[in-house]
């Protein structure tokens, strides 16, 4: 093997030892990211997506914080007892504004790709206070105090422009009505048309039934979104993909 | 080749004076820098906007007054000899591997219940205590804290063994060292305060992220400024594994956590990366922490304490070079398996199933040189139980990257995907082959490093062989079983197309095997406890060896 004795040279240097090895490392990552960036089909066309409202964004940001994706994904793969079970499956175009993405990678519980309306609210915040009062054979943790904790739009212009610089398009007119549409979207008397002209098919009520505005309210707008905007009498799937 | 410690060379005492008020002038800019350190820390803590943000800058303020308040007291003390080994950083790296290893474990084993009893989500602790928060907190504390230490502590010992060398840098490993250390305070108080960004394996926010970058810069300029200056002329082969895991993994912590922090006085930042380049970019990066923090790092280790303690050179120093180049290339390669049948699209799927597959070679590569290094020594299986362990860790990585491979292929991937079945092939991989390997360095590191004649008992080590060995069997039984009836009974259909089971059927078929599994982790514990007790009773109890049995003489 002749060759394998050129490789004293390597191993006698330090430095290119580092530099060869890091150069190999580099190539798979290159050839199986960058495309993703430039391909066209790599997102498909849909019609529908938009921006979460900021409640919504606010309860996205519970889901992340309580490591809902360790146990729950939200990605619904196209076979046929996943497509019955949860919906149609999902698309790439669905977690565009995904900052991170939540497909997950474990179902300890079910896929949430298509959560959305699927269930009521009651439902919902009796589940949450405690799942095995509505599904008795549930291993899911409680979340009862998500009730006790009242939650304000304080800093979610902040994080609404973070997410602007990442590429989520949000106007300067979203991000100054955000702090009166985080509360509007609780409460069904008050005026929502603005709310509802930048957020298109936003759910307006009082979620958690309560008074006060609570985390609570933020999870389960978000939860009664997920998976509901793409509008699937426009789409069509593109086989060469 | 044999590897000689330093002998008494002469280090030019010339220019004693100057050096010492350098030295001297040097300690005062780190006074400087600790004092700003903490006064900043202090300041940030008052703007801040969550708890963990606070409890990130208090961490700070309190490692950095504690540091200059250890700098005041070793104010201009001499320089160290350059002709010693630096082996105190070894020494409590080997102590925070026992640590954090107990840790990892506890925490596992709890979350192993709360699966099976979730009344173990004590509704007292207001979601802190939750499995979703304590699940990062495991696996990060077993990957990055009983690991990453267990690779700090065998890199910094291996290395200067094989160069002949003390460490680079002065007291910059020791900067590694604690600040490692502060690094998994952070993280770990994030997780329970909640905060993450919700990557797994790379919970950590922005300056959680940044803390760790410079930390790792610093571990590289260690790793590789003693690789320069050593004193053999060929690198041995475990630094190779050592330094591209070092090079690559701080690629991948750069690329997967770029992300724009929404205050400088809050914990929360936002990725760049969204959806699908998201989902591919973190998989990059999840599939190769295993492939170089759980793999590469740890064939380092393989490479050293195997024929140290078999006594043996490595069976084949060109399979070495194969095996090396081929893992890193190819594993880079195998992230998107974990994204089959997603909207990832397809060509970059096969691609990953592709490469996946194609790594089974030098994955088994890297295990046939570890075990055939025993050839003409198998009999020592029979009586040193130290070997045993790294034997079947070697075993058990062997298994791992055949399964792996296997679970990369899409059609077993479609049933194998979202169960238990991939947590059991993890644990197979993680207790059996980076925790028994671990402990099997461990046992050889202790005695050497405290100058010790032996261990303070091989029986305690061959019970712990046996409670570690039928834990993961345990472990890994119970989760093949529960993953692949998950994944029927998903996909069972009547003969009319209807699914026959609800979801909460198949969580509630599991239960037995929940039970089995958190018993499994039990044990393994219970092994790791023993460890703790037979190392500290071999520091504490054992005799000083006689000099001549410290020699540093490696057979490779």
């Amino acid at each position: 093997m002749g060759i394998l004795d050129h490789h004293k040279k390597i191993e006698t240097h330090a430095t290119l030892l580092l530099v060869l090895s890091f150069l190999v490392v580099t190539i798979g990552g290159l050839v199986q990211i960058v495309p993703l960036f430039y391909l066209e089909n790599t997102i498909e066309e849909v019609e529908g997506m938009r921006p979460y409202s900021p409640l919504e964004l606010a309860g996205r940001e519970i889901y992340v914080r309580e490591g809902c994706y360790v146990c729950h994904s939200q990605m619904v793969r196209p076979m046929r007892d996943e497509v019955e079970r949860y919906g149609h499956y999902s698309l790439a175009a669905e977690s565009m504004y995904d900052h991170p993405f939540q497909w997950g990678s474990k179902r300890t519980g079910p896929d949430l790709a298509r959560l959305g309306g699927r269930y009521s609210d009651e439902w919902h915040v009796a589940h949450l206070i405690n799942p095995r009062d509505v599904v008795p054979e549930s291993v899911m943790p409680p979340y009862a105090y998500l009730l006790d904790r009242p939650i304000t739009g304080e800093y979610i212009q902040d994080l609404m422009s973070t997410y602007r610089m990442v590429g989520v398009p949000y106007t300067d007119e979203m991000i100054e009505a955000a702090p009166e549409d985080f509360v509007a979207q609780v409460d069904p008397f008050g005026d929502t048309d603005g709310l509802l002209e930048r957020y298109h098919s936003a759910q307006v009520r009082n979620f958690d039934g309560q008074e006060e505005l609570t985390e609570m309210d933020a999870l389960i707008s978000y939860m009664q979104m997920i998976g509901t905007l793409v509008d699937f009498s426009t789409f069509e799937a593109e086989a060469s993909r | 080749m044999a590897r000689q410690a330093p002998t008494l060379f002469e280090t030019g005492g010339n220019a004693k004076n100057t050096t010492k008020g350098r030295k001297k002038m040097w300690d005062y800019v780190k006074l400087i820098v600790l004092a700003a350190v903490a006064v900043l820390a202090a300041i940030a803590a008052s703007h801040a906007r969550d708890i963990a943000y606070l409890v990130h800058m208090m961490i700070f303020m309190g490692a950095a007054v504690i540091a200059f308040l250890w700098q005041i007291r070793h104010m201009g003390e001499a320089v160290h000899n350059q002709n010693e080994y630096m082996d105190g950083v070894v020494r409590y790296g080997v102590v925070a591997t026992a640590f954090w290893g107990v840790v990892g474990f506890l925490v596992g084993v709890v979350i192993a219940f709360q699966l099976a009893f979730p009344d173990l989500n004590l509704a007292a602790l207001q979601g802190y205590g939750n499995f979703g928060r304590l699940r990062p907190l495991h696996t990060s504390a077993v990957i990055f804290a009983f690991g990453g230490n267990a690779l700090l502590a065998t890199a910094f010992y291996v290395v200067q063994r094989t160069t002949a060398a003390r460490l680079f840098g002065g007291g910059l490993a020791w900067f590694v060292f604690w600040g490692y250390q502060v690094f998994i305070l952070m993280a770990a108080t994030g997780y329970v305060l909640g905060s993450t960004q919700g990557q797994e394996y790379a919970e950590p926010e922005w300056l959680t992220d940044l803390w760790l970058t410079i930390v790792w810069v610093a571990f590289l300029l260690v790793y590789l400024g003693t690789l320069i200056k050593r004193r053999e002329p060929h690198i041995y082969v475990a630094n190779w594994f050592y330094l591209a895991f070092i090079v690559t993994i701080a690629m991948l912590h750069l690329v997967n956590n770029l992300q724009i922090p929404v205050s400088l006085f809050g914990s929360d930042s936002v990725p760049v990366w969204s959806g699908v380049q998201s989902a591919m970019v973190q998989w990059w990066y999840g599939h190769n922490a295993v492939g170089f923090f759980l793999t590469a790092g740890f064939l380092g280790m393989m490479y050293y304490f195997i024929p140290k303690q078999a006594e043996r050179p490595v069976y084949s120093y060109k399979l070495s070079i194969i095996h090396f180049w081929a893992l890193i290339f190819l594993y880079i390669w195998a992230g998107p398996h974990h994204l089959h049948y997603t909207a990832l699209p397809d060509w970059a799927q096969t691609l990953g199933m592709t490469f996946s597959i194609m790594l089974w070679m030098p994955s088994w590569g890297g295990m046939i040189n570890g075990l055939m290094t025993l050839s003409g020594a198998w009999d020592k299986l029979r009586t040193d139980p130290v070997i045993r362990m790294m034997v079947v860790a070697v075993g058990f990585y062997g298994m791992a990257t055949f399964e792996g491979p296997m679970m990369s292929i899409r059609a077993v991937n479609s049933l194998s995907h979202y169960t238990d079945w991939t947590i059991g092939h993890v644990h197979s991989g993680a207790l059996g082959w980076n925790g028994m390997i671990t402990f099997g360095a461990l046992y050889y590191l202790v005695p050497k490093l405290w100058k010790r004649e032996r261990l303070y008992s091989l029986s305690l080590v061959s019970w712990h062989f046996w409670l570690a060995t039928i834990g993961i069997v345990l472990y890994a039984a119970s989760m093949w079983v529960t993953g692949i009836m998950e994944g029927l009974m998903w996909r069972q259909v009547d003969a009319q197309g209807f699914l026959v089971n609800s979801f909460a059927d198949t969580v509630a078929a599991k239960f037995p095997m929940y039970v089995v599994r958190g018993l499994g982790g039990t044990m393994f514990l219970v092994g790791a406890l023993i460890m703790c007790y037979n190392l500290w009773m071999t520091v504490r109890k054992v005799g000083e060896a006689k000099p001549a049995a410290t020699a540093a003489v490696a057979a490779e």
